[in-house]
């Protein structure tokens, strides 16, 4: 099934641990105080599926949102 | 101060989940079994110890009061005997509350961040090398005292710009400040008092003759009204650097060859794929995490169902909610290659460790190098392996043989 994907950064609840970045450093970007945003729209490209459920499941402050759009 | 107390022998624990105490001999040697007991009784216990004290024993009730500054202090960050007044040991952001908290934390984290850390890894692999080089030909060494314990203390002492030649010195406060100061505030004072000046000498240097470090980077730092920071704030976040750069990551080093000691099975693995060594740090994180912190229960509320109540403090451990088999399945097994991992080791919520990139970076290049020139060592059977007591777990003693067993 060609399902879309977007992840999304809560800013509120990130907290910089960067785990997200060190996962999938496709999806997400560090602004200078190293808390994390998604990289652009957060679509995410396809073959990089994997990453972005693994970014979700490995933060620990519960702040990634994978949209199945 | 007139209330100073003497270094006490606390009696030994007989009942855990009503009279815990985690600087007892038997939790310094092996605290996981007592976790369980503990989780098992209630997701809070509660201790006279210390003047009074909670602990929480689930990762969600640990996620709770990490994630609640409305309750829970920062002001008092490790649990002793006796509650040393607040501001003489203030190192912002660790002991700030909202809304002190988070200036103080911006300004630390610009230096700390992964990309920041990629400057300084080629530097780390020269020193674990030049580390191993003083002991590879000698068949043993003890890890602990030879080469954990001196990857972290270079590289902050590097970062901080103060000679990583003084390192016995800050190693020596350290273990006054999160050791024997638990049970007698004449070493805490001591050695903040020590840290302190130390600082303030470098700072003075500092202002004929500015330096690209991170001693100069506080100096020259404004808050929010564009106005320098107080000294007590810049040397409290300086002691913080210091205290919290190196036994927290010279533990993790150190439990993370003491497991790979003891488990030829995923030495063998990540020598054959080290790919996988940043997933395993994350797992000897977790299963071995060093760090465990304090809160001071400043208004009543009720966590897990449990109430709580203000002028206790809190023994906020992060390592026990890292063992919670309701969050991680197999939860008392290190598993390399875990792949869902949301652990706590530097903590959660507002007070992340700033260091944590850091940490991470020194915990991955001090296993690789190591792991590239030493394949096969053990726990050497005629040496002991001894761990720190209290807010920091780590072996401070780890004697190895080095090479194949005969």
């Amino acid at each position: 099934m060609a399902e879309r994907l977007r992840v999304h950064v809560d800013p509120d609840k990130c907290q910089g641990h960067a785990r997200c970045k060190a996962l999938a450093p496709e999806l997400f970007e560090l602004d200078e105080y190293g808390n994390a945003h998604e990289a652009g729209d957060g679509t995410v490209p396809p073959g990089l599926e994997d990453k972005a459920w693994l970014a979700k499941s490995n933060c620990p402050e519960i702040a990634i949102d994978v949209i199945e759009e | 101060m007139s209330d100073i107390s003497q270094p006490a022998a606390h009696p030994p624990v007989t009942d855990w989940v009503n009279d815990f105490d985690h600087t007892d001999p038997q939790w310094t040697e092996d605290p996981f079994p007592i976790w369980e007991e503990l989780r098992a009784a209630s997701p809070v216990v509660h201790t006279e110890r210390f003047l009074g004290c909670y602990m929480p024993t689930t990762y969600e009730a640990v996620r709770e009061i990490a994630n609640d500054t409305e309750h829970f202090s920062s002001r008092r960050i490790i649990v002793r005997d006796v509650r040393p007044e607040v501001a003489r040991n203030a190192a912002p952001p660790i002991t700030s509350d909202p809304p002190v908290h988070k200036p103080a934390k911006q300004l630390l984290l610009p230096p700390f961040t992964p990309d920041a850390m990629k400057k300084l890894e080629p530097r780390m692999r020269a020193i674990c090398n030049e580390l191993i080089d003083g002991f590879i030909a000698d068949g043993k060494v003890d890890a602990a005292a030879r080469y954990s314990k001196y990857i972290p203390v270079q590289a902050i002492a590097h970062m901080l710009g103060i000679p990583e030649s003084d390192s016995d010195l800050f190693i020596n406060w350290i273990h006054m400040i999160l050791e024997l100061g638990i049970k007698d505030e004449n070493k805490l004072l001591e050695a903040v008092h020590g840290m302190s000046d130390y600082f303030r000498a470098h700072i003075e240097e500092r202002r004929s003759r500015p330096t690209d470090d991170l001693i100069s980077y506080l100096m020259n730092a404004k808050d929010k009204e564009g106005q320098p920071l107080e000294e007590s704030h810049v040397l409290g976040s300086l002691r913080l650097l210091l205290i919290a750069g190196i036994d927290t990551t010279w533990s993790a080093i150190g439990s993370s060859l003491w497991h790979l000691a003891r488990t030829p099975a995923d030495r063998e693995r990540l020598i054959a794929e080290p790919g996988l060594i940043p997933t395993a740090v994350e797992e000897l994180l977790r299963a071995y995490s060093p760090v465990t912190m304090a809160r001071e229960v400043v208004k009543e509320t009720t966590i897990s169902g449990c109430p709580v109540k203000t002028g206790n403090m809190v023994l906020l451990s992060f390592p026990a909610a890292n063992r919670d088999p309701k969050m991680f399945p197999d939860a008392d097994k290190v598993v390399i290659d875990r792949r869902e991992n949301r652990h706590a080791a530097f903590g959660l919520g507002i007070h992340r460790c700033v260091g944590s990139n850091l940490a991470r970076m020194e915990m991955q290049v001090a296993l690789e190098e190591w792991l590239k020139r030493i394949p096969d060592f053990r726990l050497d059977p005629a040496g002991t392996v001894t761990w720190s007591q209290g807010t920091v777990r780590g072996p401070r003693q780890l004697p190895f043989l080095l090479g194949k067993a005969m």
